[in-house]
């Protein structure tokens, strides 16, 4: 039994989340959220991987090669998109919280009123 | 709270969720042997059903359209988030001076990045539609194709300056751009729905075998429309981000001057 993919999906998680933890700067803080959340494309990718299959596009291929599963790889789609525009937003809000308290530092900054 | 302790409840934490991770991983099967019933049959049915040779785009666009148009609804609504908190804070006053705007128009960056920012702007476009128009056909599709071509607007800015852009003015026009392919996907459900009784179901014959890039049935429509929308998303997206960084810039440009 391989369980390496999972392995390797758990630690980016768990690293990643350490990292949030730690972290003194927002623009990397969201860069670890960004790496928690590649933990999830590894972790369903793994999850629909089939030995000795072909990606699940058949073009010039026979049609009756095994393939992967093609759902988990559409969920990684929605998934990337998704992280996409979670980064765009969480990166606005950064520079908002710079321009409103002068420092990128989370443990800087204060409760914000009105 | 002192960061001893936040790394602690972090750690204890993440130590759990760990525990959590392995009992579940535990329950999967092993890697490599997974067989899903759903994943078989759809993988034995698109072909047939619909003439297009990528399963993913066919899942994406079809089978679960209406995930995708949540997904697409996210994507329209952060950015519009992005929009607001970006211009709320921003002051109309702030407009760029002349001697300001004389400064900024002086080229940055080495010739050889604005030659080949030039050169990839016609070539990335081109990639651009090619992946949207065969993301039933060949790996892509509208999110993809959408963002390679943002990828050109951003030659555009590594090719010329600041100031060109901001003649375009691509945060103006670029809203109604991305609203309409928004738009675009959920009409193209809609019809499912005035066609067929189901929202997303695919009206149109789905084209030719082998399979061209009209194949699909309403798969290339949905793809163009993503496209648009992500183009449209992601370019304001960097619109916006790039016009902060040039006021900011400006601004400590005269106060370096002040100073």
């Amino acid at each position: 039994m391989s369980v390496y993919p999972y392995i390797v999906a758990g630690w980016m998680m768990v690293v990643g989340l350490f990292g949030i933890g730690r972290s003194r700067n927002l623009i990397h803080m969201i860069l670890c959220l960004s790496v928690v959340q590649s933990s999830t494309y590894v972790l369903l990718l793994a999850v629909g991987f089939r030995r000795d299959a072909t990606a699940p596009v058949f073009q010039g291929i026979a049609p009756w090669r095994r393939a992967v599963d093609p759902i988990v790889q559409a969920l990684t789609l929605t998934d990337v998109v998704v992280e996409a525009t979670v980064v765009a937003l969480m990166l606005a809000l950064a520079v908002d919280a710079h321009k409103r308290f002068g420092t990128l530092d989370p443990q800087d900054l204060r409760p914000q009123r009105g | 709270m002192k960061p001893a302790h936040r790394v602690a409840i972090m750690l204890a934490a993440c130590a759990g969720l760990l525990g959590w991770y392995v009992w579940g991983v535990a329950g999967l099967p092993d890697f490599g042997d997974t067989v899903s019933v759903t994943g078989t049959t759809i993988l034995h049915a698109f072909a047939g059903e619909r003439h297009t040779t990528n399963a993913v785009t066919t899942i994406v666009f079809d089978y679960r359209g209406m995930d995708t148009l949540g997904e697409e609804l996210i994507l329209f609504i952060s950015v519009v988030a992005v929009t607001l908190l970006l211009r709320e804070r921003r002051d109309e006053s702030e407009d760029i001076s002349p001697e300001a705007e004389r400064a900024e128009s002086h080229p940055r960056g080495s010739d050889a990045v604005r030659a080949l920012g030039v050169a990839t702007v016609g070539v990335t476009v081109l990639l651009g539609l090619y992946v949207v128009t065969h993301g039933q056909l060949s790996p892509g599709g509208g999110f993809q194709g959408g963002v390679i071509l943002a990828a050109a607007f951003m030659a555009i800015y590594a090719a010329g300056n600041f100031v060109v852009l901001r003649r375009m003015g691509p945060a103006d026009w670029m809203e109604p751009v991305e609203a309409a392919g928004a738009a675009g996907l959920a009409l193209l459900a809609l019809g499912g729905l005035l066609a067929g009784g189901a929202f997303f179901h695919n009206f149109l014959p789905p084209g030719p075998v082998p399979s061209t890039i009209i194949s699909g049935g309403t798969i290339p429509l949905d793809n163009v429309a993503v496209g648009i929308e992500v183009f449209g998303a992601m370019t304001l997206l960097a619109a916006e981000f790039l016009n902060e960084a040039g006021i900011a810039r400006v601004r400590g440009r005269s106060q370096d001057d002040e100073g």
